[in-house]
């Protein structure tokens, strides 16, 4: 609980009409999109500038208050639920694209800014921001930077942290500090930049950033094939890209999710196919017509049933409307959707989505699996309910031994969504017992009170590991 | 029954959970947009209501006040991957807290006169109306402007005034039967809405002619009324019910293929009455039959190819406006655009965020005016970049909106908002 007078400090600092703590504004900022984490704050606060956030952190400080910063709250690992209470910290009057800058191909942005408006921004101007999760139409690029955000375009153009070259920074203490610049190089001291993206609101509170950006792609090209079989689909993949061919986005479903999206929309997917591939490659118009009918051809060559590419932006809309379908599709079946993100080496795709359909069956749990298959990872979602304590158990259950299969196929528990809270319990089995050792170090070195975003990534307890 | 008691009986609980607070409807709903107040958004209103059903906020009146400012259109369902039925939660919502309500005696009065007298009697409302009419010929509205009587009343209430429709003087004909242009290709029932029948009369004969160019006898039950949107958004439940019967039943006394609706608004509530009745034994089946039948005009045009029509209006700049229901509940949204791009002279310009609400929404722009016009001002920003000279709607609520926002932004002189079918009748007519 906080007192009155830390209340009256916020308001004297921030303006009252930024202080929120009605109880329908601490219902509304009490969750995020992870099922089963609802936990309401003391107060919401919404300050415009770096020197107010400063001056918060430094309030929280005196009085061991918890911040959880919080962009839009699509976060799928309860990292912005505030579990612990205390401040949450939105950033919508800290929604600026400061600048632009051509000669270094850099954009300016505060962390309020919603990831599709940059998208849309430097476009217009013939540039390119590649990264691009699925929530870009809301998620702001602050937590874009703190969960270190993935994409459709991972394959070919990497994640967030790829795009990040400087930030400025609010640590726990209240300072504030500039990290790297408009640079491409840049080895003075250790790359703070890189350890604060993805570190969930942990470490310190992200008020700025530079972007790098990159020329805009002339052209781009869709193609969908359809297989008889999940190893038919992965040899694909694994052939596509031993030809060099290194496609711009590679999607893949599974037999589930295809019967689920043709159910839901009707768009003619054989349901008895075990497998769908959506290819795009965008580039200079020869080459990406060139590598579309090379990818054609091995699709063929590996059994594919059938493939189409898009003659126009229509009909590829029309191709890729099953794979945007997928999830909608699969949350329509039942009241609890869980969507986690295994990932696992490009080359171990085929077996780990066969090991995810036994886990399922032997568990009684219904799962399908879709995502990116060309840089391995995975959505392996489960339609699940709540209040079904015993279904609930079975999930976990399932879930844990999808993610020891994962590890053990030299992949991770997380590729795109961040630990947060609910996958604390597994991170010790990724990065070991001393790699969590030194990250728990590294947190008490940039938080010693523990005041920034508590209770994430690191759990009370390792969950018992369990072997294959 | 407490409220809470009342949530749990009535609002379902695997409808909310269904919710997975993904926040995807976030972009698409307009008061979160202008509010960045997660309190203000779809997925927070669901969240307050589920709190409510599971006791978990005492604070009523904060629950109340977002779900009013809520417009009701209903963006953030086409936008829910889990599909989730918001509009029929917040209208149960809406029923339950007005149930429970001890109004003052002004308001107790004031709804009095618009939903059991005004919207629930077609005669009332002609007289109404009259009245209006009489206002506007006698000259007592010229005197009144210049009296500055209207300063008395905020200032969207003055420019409302100004944007009235003038009142037709033809009476509705009392023949209820217009027989098809050349062959019939359908037999067609004409809704015709309360607004449209009396503010809008001109726009409901030119829905008709247009029918009636395309191939279709038209037939307009005389024992209908209003479709009972307004009660039903505005949480009087038994009245819509009332409606919903009454309209049934016309409908059910002719022979149709199809029943034709010109107004979005209306249009989403009929074709929701299967929901509204889903609980009444005697009723639900014969509402499916009515609900199935239900079809807006433009896509009835589109289907009778009136596309190949020759159509002309001279060169001019024109955009649309989607009407919300229309787009989210009946999910028509291509047949009004294919109808446009027929008329030749005709340059269309896709306006930035067509297919966000205006702000009118039904009696909204009178109970939240402040949201309202902020809402309609960044409307009139995007409409202003198209260089439209002609603003098309398809449902009397936007059009008077848009005839604000033009009167607002002092455009009355260069930029017209009208009627989708006077539009196209114009097109037509215009040899």
């Amino acid at each position: 609980m906080i007192s009155d007078s830390f209340l009256n400090r916020l308001k004297d600092i921030l303006g009252p009409s930024h202080v929120d703590h009605s109880e329908a504004g601490l219902l509304t900022y009490a969750y995020d999109a992870t099922p089963n984490f609802q936990s309401k704050p003391d107060v919401v606060v919404m300050p415009g500038n770096t020197e107010e956030v400063s001056k918060i952190v430094k309030l929280c400080l005196e009085h061991e208050v918890p911040i959880v910063p919080r962009g839009s709250g699509t976060n799928l690992a309860a990292g912005t639920a505030p579990t612990q209470g205390g401040l949450v910290l939105l950033f919508n009057r800290m929604d600026q694209i400061l600048e632009i800058d051509k000669e270094n191909l850099t954009a300016t942005v505060q962390p309020g800014v919603i990831t599709q408006t940059i998208c849309e921004t430097v476009e217009s101007q013939g540039l390119f921001y590649p990264p691009d999760p699925s929530s870009m139409k809301i998620s702001t690029i602050g937590g874009n930077i703190n969960e270190n955000s993935g994409g459709l375009r991972g394959l070919k153009y990497g994640v967030t942290k790829d795009y990040i070259l400087g930030l400025e920074v609010v640590l726990p203490n209240g300072d504030i500090i500039q990290t790297g610049g408009k640079l491409a190089k840049d080895v003075a001291g250790y790359d703070i930049t890189k350890l604060l993206v993805g570190s969930e609101g942990t470490l310190g509170i992200v008020t700025e950033a530079i972007l790098k950006l990159i020329p805009k792609p002339e052209h781009k090209q869709t193609l969908l094939a359809v297989y008889q079989s999940m190893d038919q689909a992965a040899e694909t993949v694994s052939s596509i890209i031993a030809q060099k061919i290194t496609p711009a986005t590679l999607e893949f479903m599974d037999q589930p999710t295809i019967g689920a999206v043709e159910e839901y929309a009707h768009i003619g997917l054989p349901t008895e196919a075990e497998a769908v591939l959506l290819i795009e490659q965008d580039g200079p118009q020869a080459i990406v017509e060139n590598d579309i009918e090379q990818i054609a051809d091995i699709c063929e060559k590996h059994g594919a049933l059938e493939v189409t590419i898009a003659e126009t932006e229509q009909e590829a809309n029309q191709l890729r409307e099953g794979r945007r379908a997928a999830l909608s599709a699969i949350a329509r079946l039942s009241p609890t959707t869980i969507l986690e993100d295994a990932t696992v080496p490009r080359s171990e795709i085929a077996r780990m989505v066969q090991a995810i359909n036994q886990i399922a069956e032997k568990y009684n749990v219904g799962i399908a699996t879709f995502g990116h298959a060309g840089d391995g990872n995975l959505h392996p979602t489960c339609m699940t309910d709540a209040r079904d304590e015993d279904e609930m158990e079975r999930v976990e259950k399932a879930f844990e031994e999808i993610f020891a299969h994962a590890i053990e196929c030299g992949g991770t528990i997380t590729g795109e969504h961040g630990v947060g809270e609910m996958k604390s319990p597994y991170l010790a089995w990724k990065v070991g017992e001393r790699g969590l050792e030194a990250m728990k170090n590294i947190k008490t070195a940039f938080d010693p009170h523990n005041i920034m975003n508590p209770g994430k990534m690191f759990a009370k307890d390792t969950k018992k590991r369990i072997t294959i | 029954m407490s409220i809470q008691t009342d949530f749990q009986d009535r609002i379902e609980e695997n409808e909310l959970l269904n919710c997975m607070r993904c926040g995807f409807c976030l972009p698409a709903c307009p008061t979160y947009i202008e509010t960045q107040n997660e309190v203000h958004s779809p997925r927070g209103r669901i969240a307050l209501m589920k709190a409510v059903r599971d006791g978990e906020i005492e604070t009523y009146e904060q629950v109340e006040e977002s779900l009013n400012v809520c417009l009701g259109c209903r963006a953030c369902e086409p936008a829910c991957p889990a599909g989730v039925n918001y509009g029929h939660m917040l209208e149960e919502a809406l029923a339950i807290f007005n149930e429970h309500h001890q109004p003052s005696m002004k308001e107790k009065a004031a709804r009095r006169t618009a939903f059991n007298h005004l919207f629930k009697n077609q005669k009332r409302m002609e007289q109404a109306t009259s009245l209006l009419s009489f206002y506007q010929k006698s000259g007592l509205q010229k005197t009144t402007r210049k009296l500055g009587f209207m300063k008395l009343f905020p200032k969207h209430m003055q420019q409302m005034e100004r944007v009235l429709p003038k009142m037709s003087k033809r009476k509705r004909e009392p023949e209820a039967h217009f027989p098809a242009v050349g062959g019939v290709k359908a037999t067609v029932a004409m809704f015709r809405g309360c607004l449209m029948d009396t503010l809008f009369r001109e726009t409901n004969r030119s829905t008709i002619q247009l029918l009636n160019e395309a191939g279709c006898d038209v037939v307009v039950p005389d024992t209908q009324g209003c479709c009972g949107a307004l009660h039903g958004h505005s949480g009087e439940k038994s009245g819509a019910t009332d409606l919903a019967k009454k309209n049934i039943e016309a409908f059910e006394s002719v022979d149709c293929d199809y029943i034709i609706t010109n107004a979005g608004g209306c249009g989403a509530f009929l074709h929701d009455y299967d929901h509204l009745l889903q609980d009444d034994d005697e009723w639900s089946e014969r509402a499916k039959a009515f609900v199935s039948k239900i079809v807006d005009f433009t896509t009835a045009l589109v289907d009778l190819d009136f596309t190949e029509k020759s159509l002309n209006i001279e060169n001019h700049r024109v955009t649309y406006q989607d009407s919300c229901h229309l787009r989210n509940v009946m999910g028509v949204s291509q047949a009004p655009r294919q109808l446009i791009h027929a008329v030749s002279g005709a340059h269309f310009i896709e306006m930035k965020k067509a297919d966000h609400c205006c702000g009118s929404a039904g009696i909204y722009n009178l109970t939240q005016p402040e949201m309202s016009m902020q809402i309609l001002d960044h409307k009139m920003e995007s409409m202003m970049e198209t260089n439209a000279t002609t603003i098309i709607t398809t449902n009397p609520g936007c059009l008077l909106q848009m005839r604000l926002g033009i009167e607002r932004e002092g455009l009355t002189d260069s930029v017209r908002a009208v009627h989708l079918a006077d539009y196209l009748l114009e097109a037509l007519n215009h040899q």
